[in-house]
């Protein structure tokens, strides 16, 4: 390997292509040991096709897909004995149990049977399924499917653990609890975590590192903040402000500002288009001029709004 | 631009190794299934059925066999509680066999893989270190191991009823026979089996693969004879002044055509099994039998008759396993 840096997860040039659609175009994902990284991008942007190419379930048109330094098509069965998958919408055998249908996962790992009942217990714990184990799935609710397939992950006890939409169709106190539990995953544990979703919102709390992958391609990679400098122009930050009372001299006050480039209404929301932050500055010359701020954020910071703000630039 | 990669380790391929022997995967998913199927509803509410009308047909044949017995000759009375039927039930064992055989192969494969899918549990459990053929491979063995138990069990409870109601012992030859007589059965309903997996990869819907199982069974059981018929008359049309060779050739031709049948090969070669005294398949002249000595024919001679039989039987199962596995091996996994 040499001076190569190893990641838990890498692709080089990997393509997809069914007949004339591609799936993955070129993709070159870089996924550090330890971290979570969020593959973000709308419904049918490939990321499932990435994730099967991943793991060796599907042959990649070209390039390759390495997982903890393995080639995933050339040894599946090694790269599917280190790595926990939780498919979207994941399903379990509804005439078993819970702890049946680990225990189902367990023997096709070839864990030996007291090793088997010890990690059961053990990941049926961790997710709060202790007492549900012993009942049949076709009772578990949405949420409790959910976190059996997380206990399904931790039964193999994988160091990489690719998540694919693990928050959609849950409550928001569900998903607050399954976030909690990730983020253990990754840091107390010290497992490399890939979570794909379109759910921005919900899971860059968690994430190290997020990729965004529209139509096969990974538009942008890197933290929040590189994100921010690699989709957008850095002079250019959008402020929300909602005044009361909101009347047309606060227009003339803030074509006045020295700063501000542009501004349009978004509602009953003034967006003012500036060249740095200036919110510190603005407030005392609102207040001056009679004019109480009841909103004032900064556009950009969330991930949300870099997504959002990357289609509207698509569009246009 | 490609990456020096890792070999697997040393330590890795003596697990690999090991897996591989143990075959540990594969075991799992028979495991699963076969206790899937015994538990399974579907499979119990057929199993009673099957069982009930089987023994309806024991006791129809032994009560037969008992009222005739001064007529008949003894031989083979035990064969004969397979094959006979009395007036008031008109199937017999083998018949109801040859009947429900298909249907049992076909509950147990229909939603092997589709309703894998259907549960959004296939590529969970492909995504486990097992290799994909495990799990087909594991589907078909475990639904051949719940026939040969279902057949063999009912084999043997027949066999043993019998010998409580008529008293006669078999003979080795009969044992023999029977059990020749269940493994073809066996082989029969696996090849049901393997085209219910088929279809299970075939169609998406677990009902429409159903419905196609269905469909086949009932051309190739009631139809395909009838198709059969039809284009042998076509070929070599039969009237009341026809010679004798137009007859054979037009018997021949519809034999030779009914035989792509599976339903038909099974049904030839279990009745001159379990009928020793069924000496050719095809049409007899009365010059042939002129001169002819009764008689039965020996074991050996049976089997050599069906040899043909058999083998077909065994090269449709795997003709159609084969086109099930790789149809699998090639399928996308996303659900």
């Amino acid at each position: 390997m040499g001076l190569e840096k190893e990641y838990a997860i890498e692709t080089i040039n990997l393509c997809k292509k069914y007949g004339n659609l591609v799936a993955v175009d070129n993709l070159n994902l870089q996924v550090e040991k330890g971290t979570v990284y969020g593959l973000l991008g709308p419904n049918g942007a490939g990321k499932t096709t990435t994730i099967l190419m991943l793991l060796g379930l599907t042959e990649p048109t070209s390039g390759q897909a390495i997982i903890a330094g393995y080639d995933s098509s050339r040894n599946p069965l090694q790269v599917k004995s280190l790595v926990g998958y939780m498919p979207d919408n994941v399903g379990f055998y509804e005439e078993l149990t819970g702890e049946e249908n680990l225990l189902y996962t367990a023997e096709l790992n070839g864990l030996p049977r007291s090793l088997a009942n010890k990690r059961i217990a053990q990941a049926l714990e961790r997710v709060g399924l202790k007492a549900a184990g012993g009942r049949k799935v076709s009772e578990y609710s949405r949420g409790m499917r959910q976190r059996l397939g997380i206990a399904d992950v931790l039964v193999k006890d994988p160091q990489i653990i690719i998540m694919d939409e693990p928050t959609l169709g849950i409550d928001p106190k569900g998903i607050h609890e399954l976030l909690a539990l990730i983020t253990s995953l990754a840091k107390e544990d010290g497992r490399t975590i890939l979570i794909s979703s379109h759910l921005l919102h919900q899971i860059q709390k968690i994430c190290d590192q997020v990729g965004i992958f529209v139509q096969g391609k990974l538009i942008a990679s890197g933290t929040l903040k590189q994100l921010e400098s690699q989709l957008l122009p850095s002079d250019c930050l959008e402020i929300e402000l909602k005044t009361s009372p909101s009347d047309e001299n606060l227009l003339a006050l803030c074509r006045a500002f020295p700063g501000i480039r542009e501004l349009k209404w978004e509602n009953d929301l003034l967006v003012l288009t500036c060249d740095r932050d200036l919110r510190q500055d603005f407030v005392p010359a609102l207040t001056a001029n009679g004019y109480c701020p009841i909103h004032l954020s900064l556009r950009g910071t969330s991930l949300d709004s870099i997504y959002l703000r990357y289609f509207r630039k698509e569009e246009a | 631009m490609v990456k020096t990669i890792k070999l697997p380790s040393p330590k890795f391929r003596l697990h690999l190794n090991k897996l591989q022997l143990a075959n540990r995967g594969f075991w799992a998913v028979v495991k699963k299934e076969v206790g899937d199927h015994l538990s399974g509803k579907r499979f119990l509410i057929l199993s009673l059925i099957v069982l009930v009308t089987c023994l309806g047909a024991l006791y129809v044949a032994a009560s037969t066999i008992r009222s005739n017995v001064s007529q008949d000759e003894l031989d083979f009375v035990f064969l004969r509680l397979y094959t006979t039927a009395g007036s008031s039930m008109p199937f017999s064992f083998l018949s109801f066999i040859a009947f429900m055989g298909p249907l049992i192969g076909l509950i147990l494969g229909f939603d092997a893989i589709n309703g894998e899918r259907d549960r959004r549990t296939l590529s969970r459990v492909l995504s486990q270190p097992i290799y994909r053929d495990a799990l087909i491979n594991g589907k078909f063995v475990a639904g051949v191991i719940v026939i040969a138990m279902v057949i063999y069990g009912l084999g043997f409870l027949v066999a043993g009823l019998g010998l409580i109601l008529t008293g006669v012992p078999p003979t080795l030859d009969e044992l023999l026979r029977l059990l020749i007589y269940l493994t073809l059965s066996v082989i029969y309903i696996s090849f049901w089996l393997a085209l219910a997996i088929l279809c299970s990869l075939l169609f998406r819907q677990t009902s429409t693969s159903a419905l196609a199982g269905i469909a086949i069974w009932l051309f190739l059981g009631v139809f395909f004879g009838l198709l059969a018929g039809i284009i042998a008359d076509g070929l070599y049309p039969v009237t009341d002044s026809s010679t004798a060779e137009q007859i054979i050739a037009n018997d021949k031709a519809e034999r030779l055509l009914s035989r792509v049948s599976p339903t038909f090969l099974y049904n030839e070669a279990v009745s001159t099994i379990m009928n020793p005294s069924i000496r050719t398949l095809g049409l007899v002249l009365i010059q042939q039998t002129y001169g002819a000595i009764k008689g039965t024919l020996s074991l050996g001679q049976s089997l050599l008759l069906i040899w043909p039989h058999v083998v077909g039987l065994i090269a449709a199962t795997l003709i159609c396993f084969a086109l099930a596995y790789i149809s699998f091996m090639k399928q996308e996994i996303r659900a």
